[in-house]
């Protein structure tokens, strides 16, 4: 993909329009799934059916038994039809618009949005239910045989936060996390990645090789201190279209084997307030240019923990700053959501560095967690939890947080 | 006539001046750092209270927060392990006529300039002795380096891979001052009165060791002692009174003739 024509100054930056946003409590199951890059329907657990739209009944039995199912997206596409005219504002102003009509091989027919590889109907696709512009789960359809990258459509391109020609702001990049981020940010074809660096005095391993991307400019940032983050903001905060907060400060201490409060309190004053900072600050810019060209904000990455669902004593502190973190996180998701700026919660198992020495594995390596942060971004995915561990947790706490507080405990 | 009257007269008439050796507290002046598994000062930062807006109309204040040794600093004997039992060791209750004293510079421009590891020993002391006289009971004796001068913070603390690379004494220089000048305290523009390597002396930190050990105080971070006299100037350090602080920020200003 080529690099968009940079915006036409003279022009009044447009002001972000989202599609219809208002959901009903049971379509939100589509939604959540959509959240984590899954496809899910209804299943009926008395007869089977599976359905949509979502209902509060079995529509061929009646049966209230039932249960959100992943599904694989098969089916045919049977008919299209292109939209010119709109009342609604977000669609008129990407007129015109294809949707089409898919019978899934499971049952139901479900309106879709068209990825533009797809020709002609009838032919075989896949659907997927994937978050738009207002936060909220549609289908959309790729061809089955070949694969469509989201982010070629030009609508759906809309739909997804691709690294491609975008301005990328790094907070971290001493840690290998933060390199790896920048490495994938680079082959991915970001236009430019700011990288903040704290303590400049203190030269880190990977400085160097950080320098030498062509796309890197390395600047220094420390949000634990309001006035650098308001300076960087000052400086860059109009362009960022991709913010990706990585910073945290990560001491595995429970709270009986340390004495006093300074290290938990480090440990919030990076986790918690320095997304505090950084959204303060940066907030504001990306809210008003969620709809600045075809390069606009679109995204926030927060680098949570696994740990801020459910706390892992030995790491007891950390845990709660991510437990803390996490929930501004929510705050800062509503905030940006009238701007169609998609907030990214990463909740990673342990992380395979320096604070995590004596954890067995399975840990997340720094380029496995980039890797998970970027495809999240391609695929417009808002809740990501990678690692084996991550997944398996989610999996216990989801079944009963109750029991998971207990078994940690041990 | 006082010598009160007299003194006021004459820095009235701007006889005597007064040169600031403070660094400016701001969370740009680079702040200690240990090893990442130990406890860890504060640094230096200020969060606006209002300015003159819906958080407080008429009035503009901040709140700051920092460690007890941060930006220009004072170190009370308490602060290290060998000053730990001594009496009034702490900067509430020292006694406060220790704050005054005159001060003796020592110019080490030159050495630190051709070596950032320059080590002050008891022979550079005594030769210096030769040219300006002895150095008196209850001096304040500051080590000029002109490391403020390093304004960018990457070069004032010059880390490499093995630790901080800064000038500061040797083990028989500070016995020297404590044992046979019976000094107030040592200062250096550095960020410890110790050298960035001297966790590699026997004793590890023989400033902080003896210094304290034996009841005498440390300033660090100092600035402009490229304005005072190798001798002749009185120094003014009053730390903050904290109760049992081990040291505070404090602005340290010194008194000069002409």
């Amino acid at each position: 993909m080529n690099r968009p024509k940079r915006k036409n100054p003279i022009l009044r930056t447009r002001l972000p329009t989202l599609p219809p946003g208002a959901r009903s409590r049971i379509a939100l199951g589509l939604t959540a799934a959509a959240a984590e890059g899954r496809f899910a329907l209804q299943a009926c657990r008395d007869c089977g059916s599976v359905q949509y739209p979502p209902r509060e009944s079995c529509g061929v039995c009646l049966s209230v038994s039932l249960s959100w199912k992943s599904q694989d997206g098969k089916g045919q596409l049977i008919s299209e039809t292109t939209l010119h005219h709109s009342n609604d504002l977000f669609f008129r102003e990407r007129l015109p618009w294809r949707l089409g009509l898919v019978k899934l091989d499971a049952g139901p027919s479900v309106v879709a949005h068209l990825h533009e590889a797809i020709r002609s109907s009838p032919s075989r696709v896949v659907v997927s239910a994937r978050l738009d512009r207002a936060g909220q789960a549609v289908i959309v359809a790729f061809p089955e045989k070949e694969a469509a990258v989201m982010a070629e459509d030009v609508r759906l391109r809309e739909f997804t936060c691709d690294p491609a020609n975008r301005k990328i702001l790094v907070t971290d990049g001493k840690t290998a996390v933060g390199q790896a981020l920048v490495r994938q940010f680079s082959e991915l074809k970001a236009e430019i990645i700011w990288v903040g660096y704290a303590e400049p005095w203190k030269k880190f391993p990977g400085f160097d090789e950080l320098k030498k991307i062509p796309q890197v400019t390395l600047l220094p940032l420390d949000v634990t201190d309001s006035k650098s983050v308001r300076e960087v903001a000052a400086e860059i905060g109009g362009k960022v279209d991709i913010l990706v907060n990585n910073a945290e400060h990560h001491r595995a201490l429970g709270i009986a084997n340390r004495a006093g409060v300074e290290t938990a309190r480090a440990e919030m004053d990076v986790n918690y307030f320095g997304l505090l900072r950084l959204a303060q600050e940066f907030g504001p810019a990306m809210r008003s240019r969620g709809a600045d060209g075809k390069a606009s904000a679109v995204a926030w990455v927060n680098l949570l923990s696994i740990y801020a669902l459910a706390n892992f004593p030995p790491h007891g502190t950390f845990s709660a700053s991510k437990a803390a973190a996490h929930s501004l996180a929510q705050c800062l998701r509503a905030e940006m959501r009238a701007a169609g700026v998609r907030v990214v919660n990463v909740f990673p198992g342990p992380i395979d560095d320096e604070w995590n020495q004596l954890l067995l594995p399975p840990k997340v390596s720094p380029s496995n967690l980039a890797k998970a942060i970027t495809t999240a971004l391609q695929n417009g995915i808002e809740d990501v939890y990678p690692g084996d561990v991550a997944q398996e947790w989610l999996e216990r706490w989801r079944d009963n947080p109750k029991a998971l507080e207990r078994e940690l405990s041990e | 006539m006082t010598v009160l009257t007299s003194f006021v007269k004459d820095f009235v008439s701007g006889k005597i001046r007064v040169v600031d050796l403070t660094q400016t507290l701001s969370p740009d002046f680079p702040s200690i750092s240990l090893p990442p598994e130990f406890g860890q000062a504060w640094p230096f930062r200020i969060e606006e209270v209002s300015r003159y807006d819906e958080r407080g109309p008429a009035w503009y204040w901040n709140n700051f927060s920092c460690g007890e040794h941060t930006g220009t600093h004072f170190d009370a004997p308490v602060h290290w392990v060998s000053g730990k039992d001594l009496p009034r060791n702490a900067v509430d209750t020292i006694p406060p006529e220790r704050f005054i004293g005159p001060a003796c510079v020592l110019d080490c421009v030159k050495e630190s300039a051709a070596d950032d590891d320059f080590l002050l020993t008891a022979g550079w002391i005594k030769k210096w002795e030769k040219k300006h006289g002895k150095i008196p009971k209850h001096s304040w004796v500051l080590m000029r380096t002109d490391w403020s001068k390093r304004t960018d913070p990457v070069d004032y603390q010059n880390y490499d891979e093995e630790g901080q690379h800064s000038p500061g004494p040797d083990v028989d220089a500070v016995k020297f001052l404590v044992e046979e000048r019976d000094i107030l305290g040592f200062g250096t523009e550095s960020i410890g009165t110790d050298a960035g390597q001297a966790y590699h002396l026997r004793p590890p930190y023989p400033c902080h060791t003896y210094m304290h050990g034996a009841g005498r105080y440390g300033l660090q971070c100092l600035t402009n002692l490229d304005q005072l006299p190798a001798t002749g100037a009185v120094v003014i350090a009053a730390p903050l009174k904290i109760r049992n602080g081990s040291g505070s920020p404090l602005r340290v200003l010194a008194l000069v003739v002409g």
